[in-house]
C-alpha cells in the first residue's frame, strides 16, 4: 500500500476521531451520544486498520485486523447495553435527553 | 450553571478536543511509513495453525483468549438487556404488524438463501474471508428482518433452548480449551493435525452463539418473543 | 490508473466524515440514525480497499445493518410512549 494512501486513511481516522468526541461532549440526546461513541470507535478502528497496511510485503498485516473484527463485536455490545440502559431510563423517568442547566 | 458558565465549559471542552486530537494526529503522523508489525510471525505459523485464512488463524488460534472472552461480553451485554429491559417483542415489530404481502413474500424467500450464506461463510472462513462472527451476523440479521417483516417465529422456543443457545458457544470453547489441558497441553493450545477440526467446531458454536446473542438484544434481551404484547399492540 | 485511485480514495473519505458530521447535526434522530447506517456502509468499503475483508463482512453486517436495526427499534421505543401520553 502507497504511504499517501495509508496516511489518508488514518488522518481520516484522527478525524472521524475528533468528531466523534465533540459529540460526546456537546450532544444532549442520549441517543446521539451512542451515535457519537461509535464514530470515535470507528475512528480508531480506522486508524488501526489503516496501520496494518504499512507492512513491506504487501499483504496486510492480520493481527490488527483480527482485533478490529473483536472490537466492532464488542461495540456493538456494549452499544446493545447502552441502548437498553436508555430505554429504561426513558421507561423511569421519561427523559432521553441530558438536563440543560442554561434556563436555571 | 448561569450561561456564561456554560460558555467558558463549551471552551474548555473545544480546547480539550483540538488538544488530544492534535495529539493523535501528531502521533499518526510519526508513524514509519514501512513496518511489519506481527504479520511475519502469524504467516510463518500457518502451517500449524489449523486454518490458512491469517485473521480466522489470529482470532482462534493465536489470540484465542480474546474471543472467548469476546463471547463473555457478548453473553453478558444480553444478560444485561435482559434485566434492564425484559424481554419480549420490540416496538418495531408493532410498527409493522401490518405489514404488506410483498415484503413478507421476499422475507420467506430470503430467509433460506440468508441461512445458507450463513453456513457457506462459516466453512469458508478456513481459507478464505468469512468464519464466526461473519456467519453469526447474516444468520442473526435475517432473524431480524423475519421480525420486521411481522412474522414471530421466536414466541414458542422453549426457555431451555434459548439458554442453551446464548451460552454454547462460551461452553464449547471452554469445554474444548479444559480437555485440552486434560490431555496435557495448555489452555486452548490446539495440537496442529485437529487444529482445523477443533476451530470449526469452535467456530459452528459460536456463530450459533453470536446469532442468537444479536437477535436477543434486538428483541429487548431475550430471544424468546412474548407474542401477548404482539397481540395487544395490534 | 493511480490518479483514479487517489481521487477514490479521497471522495470515500470526504463521503465518510461528512456521514459522521451529518448523523451528530441533523436534527430528526432518524434522519441521524440513517446517516449512521449509511456511515456503517461507507466504512464496510473503506475496509475492502484496505485490504481487510473479513472485517468489511462484519462491519456490513453488524456494524451497519444491526446496529442500525438496534438504534431505530430504540428511536422508536422512545418516541412510541412519547406519542402515548
Amino acid at each position: 500500500m502507497d504511504t499517501r494512501t495509508f496516511f489518508l486513511y488514518a488522518v481520516a481516522g484522527v478525524v472521524l476521531f475528533g468528531i466523534g468526541f465533540h459529540g460526546i461532549l456537546f450532544c444532549r440526546n442520549l441517543v446521539r451520544k451512542v451515535l457519537a461513541l461509535n464514530l470515535m470507535g470507528a475512528g480508531i478502528f480506522l486508524v488501526f486498520v489503516a496501520l496494518s497496511t504499512r507492512a513491506p510485503s504487501g499483504t496486510p498485516d492480520p493481527v490488527p485486523q483480527a482485533m478490529v473484527l473483536t472490537g466492532i463485536v464488542v461495540a456493538v455490545s456494549a452499544t446493545a447495553l447502552m441502548l437498553a440502559l436508555i430505554r429504561r431510563l426513558y421507561r423511569e423517568t421519561g427523559f432521553t435527553e441530558l438536563p440543560c442547566d442554561l434556563e436555571d | 450553571m448561569d450561561s456564561s458558565g456554560w460558555a467558558v465549559g463549551s471552551r474548555l471542552g473545544a480546547v480539550l478536543i483540538a488538544v488530544i486530537v492534535g495529539l493523535v494526529g501528531y502521533a499518526v503522523w510519526t508513524f514509519p511509513s514501512e513496518f511489519s508489525g506481527l504479520s511475519d510471525h502469524a504467516i510463518a505459523e500457518l502451517q500449524h495453525a489449523g486454518t490458512s485464512n491469517p485473521v480466522t488463524a489470529v482470532l482462534l488460534n493465536y489470540r484465542s483468549y480474546d474471543t472467548l472472552l469476546e463471547m463473555a461480553v457478548l453473553l453478558l451485554a444480553v444478560l444485561a438487556a435482559w434485566a434492564l429491559v425484559g424481554g419480549g417483542v420490540n416496538e418495531v415489530c408493532l410498527v409493522s404488524e401490518v405489514s404488506n404481502p410483498v415484503l413478507r413474500g421476499f422475507v420467506r424467500v430470503m430467509t433460506p438463501l440468508s441461512i445458507l450464506v450463513s453456513a457457506h461463510l462459516l466453512w469458508l472462513g478456513d481459507h478464505a474471508p468469512g468464519g464466526a462472527f461473519q456467519a453469526g451476523a447474516i444468520l442473526a440479521s435475517a432473524g431480524v428482518v423475519l421480525f420486521m417483516a411481522g412474522i414471530d417465529w421466536s414466541h414458542k422456543l422453549p426457555a431451555w433452548l434459548e439458554r442453551v443457545l446464548l451460552t454454547i458457544g462460551l461452553f464449547a470453547f471452554t469445554g474444548v480449551g479444559i480437555v485440552l489441558m486434560l490431555t496435557g497441553r495448555s489452555f486452548l493450545e490446539y495440537p496442529p493435525a485437529t487444529a482445523k477440526w477443533l476451530i470449526l467446531m469452535i467456530e459452528v458454536f459460536c456463530g450459533v452463539s453470536i446469532a442468537a446473542a444479536l437477535v436477543s438484544v434486538f428483541l429487548g434481551g431475550r430471544l424468546r418473543s412474548r407474542q401477548t404484547v404482539l397481540k395487544k399492540g395490534s | 490508473m493511480d490518479i483514479f485511485i487517489w481521487l477514490f480514495d479521497l471522495t470515500v473519505c470526504a463521503v465518510m466524515v461528512l456521514l459522521a458530521a451529518q448523523s451528530l447535526m441533523v436534527k430528526d434522530l432518524f434522519w441521524a440514525i440513517v446517516s449512521y447506517i449509511l456511515f456503517g456502509l461507507s466504512l464496510a468499503l473503506v475496509w475492502a480497499r484496505l485490504g481487510a475483508p473479513d472485517v468489511a463482512l462484519a462491519e456490513a453486517a453488524i456494524g451497519a445493518g444491526l446496529t442500525g436495526a438496534l438504534l431505530l427499534t430504540t428511536a422508536a421505543a422512545i418516541s412510541q410512549v412519547t406519542e402515548k401520553h
